[in-house]
């Protein structure tokens, strides 16, 4: 990155308006008190993204609130968790024809100001996929001692297994290209996708570029990742990945 | 040698076990793809029950001196199967439940939005 934030944020702007195909995917949960905020923010941000909220099966306003806010709002019955509801906002993108797909969380923890550390090296082609990560020495992320121990293990683990340096296997701050939305719409991870999604990705041939963002405090609701959960996380995404090994891939994504 | 009241009593278990199956299936509250393996296990408990000589020499080859042991122990077996193969209809039940779900969410939206265009135009 070395062109300012600006004059990226400009190049980016001219590209998205020009083009108009990026959709904004923000899964939320019983997340009515931020979601209006993430939503507006976007918008603000740049009037011609397109925003999808999945609302996850809440059970407060979640949905009336996004529409409210001019999102698109897809209405999941029941919840699905977090996997299943980026999927559905992937197979909406995928159906509407859109080329790149970023996913933001409902929370507020994602900056929109961020998103063109993101979406510039996919539109430019230099990746399939772009992690914001927030280990990149931006700010002082604050976290419980038993996650940071559980990304820091899985972040180890993907690193390995995609054969370059993940720092931040959790993040759900990520843009896919046309390549990759399709690949994931029909066969993304469930519970917790985002660790096994990249492995995945590498196994497609799929470029993936870690980027350094800032990220902030969530506005609200509470993580779905807490405590002695953190360890039962790790649990299942190793295993998942493990087994994932041991499945045959195709040699070209075509 | 198996005592003949352990080879009646399993005997008359696995008996009941295979008509409460074939109760349950005719009256369709079981469907058979799921009732074969509980067949299987009434089945295989009630030829041991009654073939008494083949459990005695079952249990010898594995080296189990008291035969009945061997029947529990093929019991137990056969529930660890069944429980397990639930354990995979349930991972396909909430695989194809979660296609459901998105399906519907991204059907609803068009439908909706099909309706306020409608509106717009009458």
């Amino acid at each position: 990155m070395a062109e300012s934030a600006t004059a990226l944020r400009q190049e980016l702007r001219e590209q998205l308006v020009t083009q108009s195909r990026v959709l904004v995917i923000v899964p939320a949960f019983n997340e009515a008190r931020s979601v209006g905020g993430v939503v507006a923010e976007l918008r603000a941000f740049d009037p011609d993204l397109a925003v999808v909220v999945v609302d996850d099966g809440s059970t407060d306003d979640t949905a009336a609130v996004a529409a409210a806010a001019g999102a698109t709002v897809l209405r999941l019955p029941y919840n699905l968790g977090i996997g299943g509801a980026v999927q559905t906002g992937q197979q909406y993108g995928r159906d509407e024809g859109f080329d790149i797909a970023v996913q933001v969380d409902g929370d507020g923890q994602h900056d929109p100001r961020e998103l063109p550390k993101l979406l510039v090296p996919v539109l430019a082609g230099d990746a399939d996929m772009a992690v914001g990560t927030r280990f990149g020495g931006e700010d002082g992320y604050r976290s419980s001692l038993l996650r940071r121990i559980g990304i820091a293990v899985l972040a180890r683990v993907v690193s390995m297994l995609v054969r370059q340096r993940v720092t931040d296997p959790t993040s759900g701050f990520r843009a896919v290209n046309r390549r990759a939305l399709e690949l994931f719409a029909g066969d993304y991870p469930h519970d917790y996708p985002e660790a096994e999604a990249t492995v995945i990705a590498h196994r497609h041939r799929l470029r993936v570029l870690e980027v350094p963002v800032r990220m902030r405090p969530r506005a609200g609701g509470t993580s779905s990742i807490g405590g002695i959960y953190s360890l039962v996380y790790m649990g299942k995404v190793l295993v998942a990945l493990f087994v994932g090994l041991f499945r045959s891939y195709p040699k070209e994504v075509g | 040698m198996t005592p003949l009241r352990v080879s009646i009593f399993a005997a008359a278990a696995a008996l009941i076990l295979l008509l409460v199956i074939f109760e349950l299936i005719r009256r369709r509250r079981l469907q058979e793809r799921y009732a074969l393996l509980w067949i299987a296990t009434g089945t295989v408990i009630l030829v041991l029950a009654l073939w008494r000589s083949l459990l005695g020499k079952l249990s010898d080859a594995v080296g189990i001196a008291y035969p009945p042991s061997a029947l529990f122990i093929l019991a137990a077996f056969f529930i660890l199967v069944l429980l397990l193969h639930y354990s995979t209809v349930i991972s396909k039940l909430s695989d194809q439940n979660r296609v459901l779900a998105q399906r519907l969410a991204l059907l609803q939206r068009r439908l909706e939005e099909r309706e306020s265009a409608d509106e717009r135009h009458t």
